[in-house]
């Protein structure tokens, strides 16, 4: 009974702890601007991408449909954006294309992260002949040169949204893995971890308990930082070729203002606002990422300021 | 440095060689199964067409039987037919490496000394309208898009102004030779040097930044200060040199990302190198030509990392004991 009662109460000193914690670290945020303004503009792309359906027309994405409206309209002639070779409004373009990009660097990143995150642990926390294989197998990954992989797999795999995905989610992950290897070493040596041991703590209890909880913010500020990369990664991938046909990301859009001339036309309206989307996502996510790393670790804040 | 050291660094890197061509090996064949099918999807074919293309592809016999012919074909620096040209991949990739070792060369040089000279002038006052000035840049050439940008200065410097060449690496009917030639190169590189130049800057600069911020807490500086010595003389003898040492193991890791970065930029420009050849290549898709440029982009990539290994350890002797 009365031992139930101290692991309530240890556990409620735990969240009260976790709470108090949390607090701090968005107060912490609140004080950054730069991270401030990365979270705006975030919140507003993402209004953006979700509200697609109310603020734009899919069917405008399809040429067959658009056969009303004038080809290479300049924005006063075909408000907001004006329209492409094929008379397709650019803004719905572009509402539609924020959708795919940020789908592709969300969930790329997410496989980046699971990848990246369990051959961490597991080659920091076990280490031995594991580890070793794990970390040669990653540093195998970090040599071969990001885009030429990324190409070839997704040649072979063929162009679609989803292998996009798969293609920017396992070959972008070895980062990652050092990363939280590095910081998995360093906590195995804390002492709460040995005193947990001394207790008689499995590996498994010890792993769940103090390892991946104390390493999850790393693994966050690090997810930030990851998602600008995808969606640079995407936007390439997708300029050469090897996005998705049907549903056009800003790459995409890029790929085809440039195959058809826009730049001879210099249709301005065309080759700007998607290269903008990206620049403004990109800027959002980093600036974010920069200022989580400087909540999570001050040592930082005196170095980069 | 010792052999010891030299031979573990030449060791690692023939493993990580060896890896890429094992994966290079799967990734193809076996990933995939049926290239033959593949190439020729929707096209009919008879059993005879079918069994000579398997043959030329060597994709006959076991799987073992195909890994011994590739080692056998890439040691003799076979890599196949590209199947859009029906040259071969070697001659074509041969052609095409000496306008992207320019294009690479040139503006990783070029990137590294004005990286370099804009962290010194950040770093060493920090705080100061450049340093604010530097951070602003870095951002945001980091946002862009590399080819994007290569996209804008093409607008702006080619379509616009018309300084410059629209694209290609020099006029089809020129005539020149010599020194005229190279000139007349030359202003076709302008453009695609500049954006990979750009693109690539801002981290040289950034790293060359807090590695002279790190520098200057050093011992060894505070003694010169208070031997006397003037400032400039403090910065050029005592804290540049020794906080240059980053930044030659960033060539090497940046030089695999200047080459991804070349393969957009050069098909931008349509600058003649391996970059535009991977452009092609994809658009075809010419499978062969896409497995012999992935080789030759890790083969560099793997061979550059040994070099700034070798270069770091020599420079820096702490490296070598670990």
């Amino acid at each position: 009974m009365s031992a139930v009662a101290a692991a309530g109460g240890a556990r409620r000193i735990a969240w009260s702890r976790r709470r108090r914690a949390l607090g701090r670290a968005l107060r912490d945020f609140g004080r950054s601007p730069s991270g401030l303004i990365g979270l705006g503009i975030l919140v507003l792309v993402v209004a953006f991408a979700l509200a697609a359906p109310l603020i734009a027309n899919h069917d405008n994405l399809d040429p067959s449909k658009t056969l009303d409206t004038p080809l290479w309209a300049s924005p006063s002639h075909h408000p907001p954006l004006g329209t492409d070779s094929e008379g397709r409004p650019i803004w719905d373009q572009l509402v539609y294309g924020a959708r795919i990009s940020l789908l592709v660097g969300l969930a790329a990143t997410f496989i980046s992260m699971v990848i990246g995150s369990a051959v961490g642990i597991v080659a920091g926390f076990y280490g031995g002949w594991v580890g070793s294989v794990l970390m040669r197998l990653t540093e195998w990954f970090l040599v071969i040169p990001f885009l030429p992989l990324a190409i070839v797999l997704a040649a072979i795999l063929g162009p679609n949204v989803r292998n996009v995905i798969i293609v920017i989610g396992i070959t972008s992950w070895p980062a990652t893995a050092r990363v939280i290897r590095a910081q998995v070493l360093s906590l195995k040596e804390r002492l709460y971890v040995e005193r947990s041991r001394a207790l008689g703590a499995s590996n498994r209890h010890v792993m769940w308990r103090h390892i991946v909880p104390n390493v999850s913010p790393l693994i966050l500020a690090n997810t930030t930082l990851t998602v600008p990369i995808a969606i640079l990664s995407e936007s390439t991938l997708s300029f050469l070729g090897l996005g998705d046909q049907q549903n056009p990301s800003w790459g995409r859009m890029l790929d085809e203002a440039f195959s058809n001339g826009a730049i001879g036309q210099n249709a301005w309206w065309w080759y700007l606002p998607p290269g903008i989307g990206i620049v403004l996502v990109v800027l959002g996510f980093t600036f974010v990422g920069h200022a989580l790393e400087e909540v999570l670790d001050p040592r930082l804040r005196e170095r980069r300021s | 440095m010792s052999f010891r050291f030299v031979a573990g660094k030449v060791l690692g890197a023939l493993g990580t060689l060896a890896f890429v061509i094992v994966f290079n090996f799967f990734l193809f064949r076996v990933v995939e199964g049926n290239p033959v099918g593949v190439l020729f999807r929707g096209r009919s074919l008879t059993d005879a067409q079918r069994a000579a293309l398997k043959h030329q592809f060597g994709l006959d016999g076991s799987k073992l039987d195909q890994f011994w012919q590739y080692l056998v074909q890439l040691a003799h620096l076979n890599l196949g037919r590209s199947y859009e040209t029906n040259g071969t991949v070697f001659s074509e990739i041969a052609h095409a490496a000496w306008p992207t070792v320019v294009l690479v060369g040139l503006s990783t040089l070029l990137s590294t000394v004005f990286g370099v000279w804009m962290g010194i002038v950040a770093g060493w006052r920090r705080g100061s309208v450049r340093d604010h000035g530097l951070t602003t840049f870095t951002m945001a050439t980091y946002a862009m898009p590399d080819f994007w940008l290569g996209m804008l200065l093409l607008i702006v410097f080619a379509v616009i102004l018309g300084w410059f060449p629209i694209g290609g690496m020099e006029d089809p009917a020129s005539t020149a030779t010599g020194l005229a030639k190279v000139v007349e190169q030359a202003h076709y590189l302008v453009l695609p040097c500049a954006t990979l130049t750009l693109a690539y800057l801002g981290e040289y600069a950034i790293v060359m930044r807090s590695s002279l911020i790190d520098v200057k807490q050093e011992d060894y500086l505070v003694l010169a200060r208070a031997k006397g010595l003037r400032d400039a003389l403090v910065r050029r003898r005592h804290a540049v040199p020794n906080a240059l040492l980053p930044i030659v193991t960033l060539i090497a890791i940046n030089f695999g990302f200047v080459l991804s970065g070349a393969i957009a930029v050069e098909s931008i420009y349509s600058w003649p190198g391996l970059g535009l050849l991977t452009y092609h290549a994809i658009r075809a898709p010419d499978l062969p030509m896409l497995q012999g440029l992935f080789l030759v982009f890790s083969a560099s990539v793997i061979f550059f990392n040994l070099a700034a290994d070798l270069a770091y350890a020599y420079l820096d002797p702490r490296v070598r004991t670990t």
